[in-house]
């Protein structure tokens, strides 16, 4: 009896994931084909089809150029975005063993946020801006996790009001870098960084960041099962023989690499780091080894469908943390609703 | 019989503490043994699981598992000798009771790689062995507690250690819990398993036989057989209470009672 319900419980995690997958798929085609630009699902299906397996179709260029020029790359990048946000925020939450934190808490989106701001303030280009709001995040994660080991306390209470700290720290240094920045042409183009925007992406400036995002995304992937183990407690993980020190050095820095790249390829986007995880656990369980790979397919279509809200609703086109805050806060509150006993 | 555990000259202290919480403790652990660690609150019973597991590293003295010192050895090697029950408390994630037992495995498997169908065959028959094995699609987080205590208990046999170390295993638990948990102890014992437990009762350490160790307040650690161990004298200094210690012939052992209040 035993053995069916294990089987039972397998075959119920790959409907989901195949369901999910599919959602995805229908998402991407529903995501072509809508815009001001409108272009039939059998037209968008033929040119993903053909520059797929490099064939050739007979369609206008103007058609072509919109859907490979502008709203693939668009796709690709929410899509990646969604997967990487959630895939970290699953795993903090684990390292952590805490279901309420997500990737900006440890302060790696505002310090990605003052790295590009900095490089807006000093008018540098596009490249420059990635890599700043790179280093920003790094920077912003060390100074998190260095505040507890100074004051040699590990526990995780003085990690999160670490992560406060920075935060908060760094909001005042962003604030005085917007106050600094000139407010006719860059102030603005701050704010609307800051907000989180899919709408300047090139095709191969994404190339790069994916590049950087997929090694971190698939080493999450396989120390998940350890992610597990770390959520019982740094103690317990080590009675049970787990390298604590190593595991949670590599899964923070590949997570923080995850939520950096995001924010290169599109600013601060809130929340999805947080209830996509939760989410997932709602369908699968928490064991990381289904969640985390179900999160990167769930992320990346609530991403792809908020997108896609964004740029099709209204005449000008909203950032995407509107909407992502509109969502995730109400959830977030439900959330608290339902663990109100735990969190006593 | 081999000698697991060999305990020399162990000194500890908390940075934070002035006092010593072990002081120049000695003893030894051989295959088999069952040793129940009494003192009172705050004595340091389970500062000294947590240097037998290396988590805590001791400043003083040497403490050897299997011949070797235990300072020089992974957790992963640590692990796969010594099984640990801690106290239990509600993880932040409630994974399923077979998840949970299989993460006892967790001394085999390597750094990138994930439980296979040898640790699944395994959590299966330690299930079935101590009979919970209806609970397996259960998560952790909404059992009693004697069903959690059940399955940590089952995670520290998954991977057969030679040795399980008890931290207050009967501490949250109702009586009849307590007896069914101290039952599955002697069971583990007498399986060949050696076994170690800290505890508040004087009773569980007669119950259970062996070996029994008293800690102070002082670091200081004194062990032996139960019955010359566990005295009216040595309960005093304990705990500072008139404890009696009375035969009784129907039961064939010695029980703790307190007089009057």
């Amino acid at each position: 009896m035993k053995q069916t319900i294990q089987k039972k419980r397998k075959l119920n995690v790959l409907a989901i994931f195949l369901t999910f997958l599919f959602l995805l798929l229908g998402g991407v085609v529903l995501a072509v084909c809508v815009g001001k630009y409108p272009v039939s699902p059998g037209e968008s299906i033929s040119i993903l089809w053909s520059r797929l397996f490099g064939l050739t179709n007979g369609l206008p260029d103007m058609t072509q150029n919109v859907v490979m020029g502008l709203r693939v790359p668009r796709i690709l990048a929410s899509v990646v975005v969604g997967a990487a946000l959630s895939m970290s925020g699953a795993a903090y939450q684990g390292i952590f063993k805490n279901p309420l934190v997500s990737p900006e808490f440890l302060g790696v989106s505002s310090g990605a946020c003052i790295g590009a701001a900095l490089a807006i303030l000093l008018s540098l280009t596009t490249v420059f801006i990635s890599l700043f709001a790179f280093v920003g995040g790094i920077i912003a994660v060390l100074l998190t996790v260095s505040i507890p080991s100074l004051i040699k306390n590990r526990s995780n209470l003085v990690l999160v009001l670490s992560g406060i700290i920075v935060g908060s720290a760094l909001s005042s240094v962003f604030g005085f870098i917007k106050f600094m920045a000139d407010p006719d042409t860059q102030l603005a183009s701050i704010t609307y960084w800051a907000m989180g925007s899919f709408s300047y992406i090139k095709l191969s400036e994404l190339l790069t960041v994916l590049l950087v995002i997929i090694v971190p995304a698939v080493i999450l992937v396989l120390l998940s099962w350890w992610i597990d183990v770390l959520s019982l407690g740094e103690n317990e993980a080590r009675s049970l023989g787990a390298n604590v020190k190593l595991i949670r050095r590599i899964v923070i820095t590949c997570s923080t690499i995850l939520t950096a790249g995001s924010v290169c390829i599109a600013g601060t986007i809130g929340w999805v780091g947080l209830i996509i995880p939760h989410f997932g656990r709602m369908l699968v369980g928490p064991s990381n080894r289904r969640l985390i790979p179900l999160c990167g397919l769930i992320g990346g279509l609530f991403m792809l469908l908020v997108d896609t809200l964004t740029r099709t609703i209204g005449v000008a086109e909203m950032p995407v943390s509107i909407l992502t805050g509109i969502i995730g806060a109400p959830f977030y509150c439900w959330l608290l609703f339902r663990q109100r006993r735990t969190l006593s | 019989m081999s000698i697991l555990f060999d305990i020399e000259n162990v000194s500890f202290t908390y940075p934070s503490l002035k006092r010593k919480v072990l002081d120049s403790v000695n003893f030894k652990i051989s295959e088999g043994d069952v040793l129940s660690v009494l003192g009172r609150n705050g004595s340091g019973k389970s500062t000294l699981l947590n240097c037998m597991l290396g988590i805590l590293k001791t400043q003083g003295g040497a403490i050897s598992l299997s011949g070797k010192f235990l300072h020089d050895m992974s957790e992963r090697e640590i692990a796969s000798v010594v099984g640990y029950v801690p106290q239990s408390h509600v993880p932040a994630f409630g994974y399923t009771v077979f998840d949970f037992v299989q993460m006892g495995c967790a001394s085999r498997i390597g750094l990138f790689s994930h439980p296979g169908r040898k640790e699944r065959d395994d959590t299966a028959a330690v299930l079935s062995e101590m009979k919970i094995e209806q609970l397996a699609d259960r998560p952790y987080t909404e059992l009693s507690g004697g069903e959690q205590q059940q399955a940590i208990i089952a995670r520290a046999i998954v991977s057969r250690p030679r040795i399980i170390l008890f931290d207050e295993p009967t501490a949250h638990l109702d009586f009849g819990n307590q007896l069914r948990v101290l039952r599955l102890i002697k069971d583990l014992s007498e399986k060949g398993f050696a076994v170690v437990i800290t505890t508040h009762n004087p009773d569980h350490a007669m119950l259970l036989g062996g070996r029994a160790a008293i800690l102070d307040r002082q670091g200081h650690l004194i062990s032996g057989k139960v019955d010359d161990i566990v005295t009216e004298a040595s309960l005093k200094d304990v705990y500072s209470s008139d404890l009696k210690l009375k035969y009784i012939e129907e039961f064939g052992r010695r029980v703790c009672v307190y007089p009057n209040l």
